[in-house]
């Protein structure tokens, strides 16, 4: 009997702590927002002001853009491919799969080209950047570039940030062309569509805003995964391990981010 | 006592704390202007954070750096960056850039601050190089192509290539044969000598500590324990120094821990 305060005590302590948990939680994400925010700012404004070392922006562009080229061309390729068979198939049930290639066409150019790209970059550039800063930091190289007189935001960060916001638009024209040519191939040489009336439809249906629209998208996805691989890169801590986690934590974070963005982007222009 | 002359660089009730006891614990230090000054004490004393907090990269958690008797607190960004310009520094784990050749290393405050052109930036890495005794050579090669020794003494170059006022040496001469070190001991010497750099240096190595020294400072538990001459480290009844200095298990050093 005597005991049963206390058992109460714990009762309600095993009750909440969930309650405890969530509320501690909550409040490390908006700290963490916080941080990405402040870190987003910085580098969007070394970014944008001079100096600028070109070199450096070069390399960066060589690096996410040119790279990159060979994945974001095999996805668009095969995703235009799959999509075209499986928008046949649909549409046949209820007599629209002649609507394939227009269906295709936006389906690429304002959805699948830009979140496509973007996925592949953010397993590809995100990691890369994150391992290469937090790698870095671990050494003490960014210790090291500051008693240089370098600003690390100016030389590190504000070239990859550039780089992915200018070369993921580059690389989604390229995932557009492709992925349709895709859709295309299958087209042709599977369903016996006829080549130049698949891209008659194709090219008459298309607005310029279905490309555009995925141009812009392509854009904030390549900030998100540049911002995702520097940020955790920046902030790693504990060497080695630390490192490998902050690549992981890059990848996971810019790809969910990249996809809540891409509803966010997709609502607002649907409503344009 | 010349207390008159203001302090090249002052430390002034500096406290740090990480996770667990006190790092620092209201450290006061100073070195006058183009005077040496060496830090010794115990692995895990604290001296590395005790420059690192001087350049800014880790911030204190009182306590304050002054430059000039300045506080580098009350700087604007832009006095920070020219103060800073004319500071070096050699880290304890060299900290090259790996993705930079060897001379790109050394050049790098020449090229990405000073804006001086490659060519003429190499040919001033190069001549730097030749101080610390590597050759040519090794220019074109990147840090993973280097021993330890070499390395550090790459980073050793990229902390004096600007002319500095201030040069912070983190075990300028650990991993050194003893001919190399000796090099770089008589290299130091010179840069205040003979150029009126302010140094304060972190060393093990007595020997160093002794030729590279004006003063030497020991720091022991967030402390200065004991301070003096060069020569006086071979005489001084300090317990601490002479625990140190004969390199005794038993003492007050090992008593505190
Ligand atoms: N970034 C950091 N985060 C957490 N703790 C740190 C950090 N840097 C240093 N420390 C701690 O501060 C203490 C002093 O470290 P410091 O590197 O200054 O030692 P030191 O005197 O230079 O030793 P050594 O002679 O071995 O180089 C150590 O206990 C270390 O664990
Ligand atoms: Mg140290």
């Amino acid at each position: 009997m005597a005991a049963r305060p206390d058992s109460e005590v714990a009762l309600a302590a095993r009750v909440l702590s969930p309650v405890t948990a969530i509320g501690e939680a909550t409040l490390e994400i908006a700290a963490s927002i916080g941080r990405v925010a402040l870190f987003a700012a910085k580098a969007t404004r070394a970014a944008l002001t001079p100096r600028w070392y070109f070199g450096q922006i070069g390399r960066q562009l060589s690096a996410i853009g040119f790279l990159s080229l060979p994945v974001v061309g095999m996805t668009a390729a095969f995703t235009g491919a799959a999509l075209a068979l499986n928008i046949w198939t649909g549409g046949s049930r209820f007599n629209a799969e002649e609507a394939m290639p227009q269906i295709v066409a936006i389906g690429i150019t304002r959805e699948l080209g830009p979140v496509m790209a973007a996925l592949m970059l953010a397993g590809r550039v995100s990691a890369a950047i994150a391992s290469e800063i937090g790698a870095m930091k671990a050494t003490e190289q960014i210790d090291a570039m500051v008693t240089l007189s370098t600003d690390p935001f100016r030389y590190l960060i504000a070239p990859r940030m550039l780089a992915a916001v200018i070369m993921l638009p580059l690389l989604t024209l390229l995932a557009d062309i492709i992925g349709i040519a895709g859709g295309w191939l299958v087209g042709v040489r599977v369903l016996d569509m006829s080549p130049a009336i698949y891209i008659q439809n194709t090219w008459d249906f298309l607005q310029d805003w279905d490309v555009e629209s995925g141009l812009i998208k392509a854009a904030v996805f390549g900030f998100i995964v540049a911002l995702m691989g520097c940020y955790n890169g920046y902030v790693a801590k504990g060497g080695a391990r630390g490192v490998g986690r902050a690549t992981t934590q890059a990848v996971v974070s810019s790809a969910i981010l990249i996809l809540a963005a891409d509803y966010l982007l997709t609502s607002l222009f649907t409503r344009i | 006592m010349a207390e008159q002359i203001i302090p090249k660089l002052e430390w002034r009730g500096v406290s740090k704390r990480f996770d667990g006891p006190p790092v620092l614990a209201d450290l006061d230090l100073a070195v006058a202007p183009g005077r040496s000054l060496v830090i010794i004490g115990g692995s895990g004393q604290g001296k590395s954070v005790t420059i690192k907090i001087a350049l800014g990269l880790i911030p204190a958690d009182s306590g304050q750096v002054l430059i000039d008797g300045v506080d580098v607190a009350s700087f604007s960004a832009a006095e920070r960056a020219q103060v800073f310009e004319r500071v070096g520094m050699l880290f304890q784990g060299g900290a090259l850039f790996d993705s930079l050749s060897v001379w790109e290393n050394v050049a790098f405050r020449l090229i990405n601050a000073e804006r001086m052109p490659r060519r003429e930036a190499r040919a001033r890495a190069l001549e730097v190089l030749g101080l610390v005794r590597l050759g040519a050579h090794v220019a074109d090669l990147y840090p993973s192509e280097l021993s330890g020794g070499m390395q550090k003494r790459v980073g050793l170059a990229r902390a004096i290539i600007g002319q500095p006022d201030i040069i912070f040496f983190d075990e300028p001469t650990t991993g050194l044969d003893p001919i190399t070190a000796s090099a770089i001991n008589a290299l130091i010497r010179d840069r205040v000598s003979s150029l009126g750099c302010t140094a304060v240096s972190i060393t093990h190595d007595l020997a160093s500590a002794r030729t590279i020294a004006d003063e030497i400072a020991m720091l022991h538990q967030g402390r200065i324990v004991w301070r003096g001459g060069a020569h006086e480290l071979d005489t001084t009844d300090n317990p601490y120094v002479r625990q140190f200095v004969d390199g005794r298990a038993n003492g007050p050093i090992n008593a505190d821990v």
